[in-house]
């Protein structure tokens, strides 16, 4: 091989390079693959929540979920951000006929979270107690707000980590849900 | 507020923040002790991006140290409670991922380099080598110092 030709190489590994670097600053670093996604729901039984403190609660448990998009929800009242989605929630839940929320309250005091419901409006079709964070753990769940699109057939489709808003509903949402419809 | 007080403050407040994510655990014995301490030195805290289980105060941190301590008082080995969190947090959890395909690259990658960096090392060594002044024969030696006479 001629030495001119040589000399190309180290130039194009620097443009190899700084094309790996900007696609890499492109990208999201809080937007952790989900090992989740494209797998059943994870098997579990728990508690629902009521929304009078008083009544009785009777178990939920994952066979449940079947039958229809579900839209789960992980939120608590200790975290900000479910704050800031929740009107939203509400909003689309009203909005979209086609799929029911299922709410997880994840860690959560069972009081507030009742009253917070009572305030401002429940989207929630059915919401499971997760008082350990043990079912968080079996949907990977780092932290709430997380909300997971389950098919059907219970096969977990995708994962968004963080609120939920307009714009990202119609961006990564109704595109999923359109698809598995 | 007197500056020794306030100086004090400032630093049991660190003091209070290191504390913070040391938990206590029984353990029947101090393999299994180690074997906490390797697992959540080696598992990565799914919030916090660059912080390990055991050096991280995010809440879900402190849970997944918890189900760790659980199972290896339930006799799971290290490999088992390994698939566990791979298996719900994907191979991100982990700081020393398995060789499949999307790792190959991490894997690789930094011996490609080496390897790249000690060939042209190699023929920067071998270029230098051609450069180099070889000794002048005595028929040459003669002829320069004549054009160097005939010069002056």
């Amino acid at each position: 091989m001629n030495k001119r030709a040589l000399l190309i190489i180290p130039g194009l590994f620097f443009i190899a390079m700084l094309g790996l670097l900007l696609f890499g600053l492109g990208r999201n670093p809080n937007m952790v693959p989900s090992a989740l996604v494209n797998r059943p729901l994870p098997e579990f039984s728990l508690p629902g929540l009521k929304l009078n403190a008083s009544a009785a609660t009777s178990l939920i448990a994952s066979e449940d979920l079947l039958g229809g998009i579900r839209i789960i929800n992980f939120w608590a009242t200790w975290c900000p951000p479910c704050h800031i989605e929740h009107p939203y929630l509400v909003e689309i839940s009203e909005r979209e006929k086609g799929v029911s929320f299922i709410g997880v309250n994840y860690k959560d005091d069972l009081d507030e979270a009742r009253l917070f419901l009572e305030e401002k409006g429940s989207p929630f079709e059915k919401i499971i107690v997760d008082l350990d964070g043990s079912l968080g753990i079996d949907f990977g769940v780092a932290g709430a707000p997380e909300t997971f699109i389950v098919d059907s057939f219970g096969m977990i489709r995708y994962r968004h980590v963080g609120v939920i808003n307009h714009q990202i509903w119609e961006e990564t949402f109704a595109p999923v849900i359109s698809r598995i419809k | 507020m007197h500056r020794p007080l306030l100086i004090f403050l400032l630093f049991s407040v660190c003091i209070l923040s290191a504390n913070a994510a040391i938990e206590v655990y029984q353990f029947d014995n101090d393999s299994q002790q180690e074997r906490f301490n390797e697992l959540s030195g080696q598992l990565r805290c799914p919030m916090c991006l660059n912080s390990n289980l055991s050096g991280s105060d995010a809440p879900i941190a402190a849970d997944l140290r918890a189900e760790i301590y659980e199972q290896i008082l339930d006799g799971r080995s290290n490999d088992q409670i390994i698939e566990f969190m791979t298996e719900r947090y994907g191979d991100f959890i982990n700081y020393r991922p398995p060789l499949n395909s999307g790792t190959f690259l991490l894997w690789f990658a930094p011996l490609f380099l080496l390897l790249t960096g000690l060939l042209i090392v190699w023929r920067m060594g071998k270029a230098s080598q051609l450069l180099k002044p070889t000794e002048l024969t005595d028929a040459e030696q003669q002829k320069l110092k004549d054009i160097l006479s005939s010069q002056k």
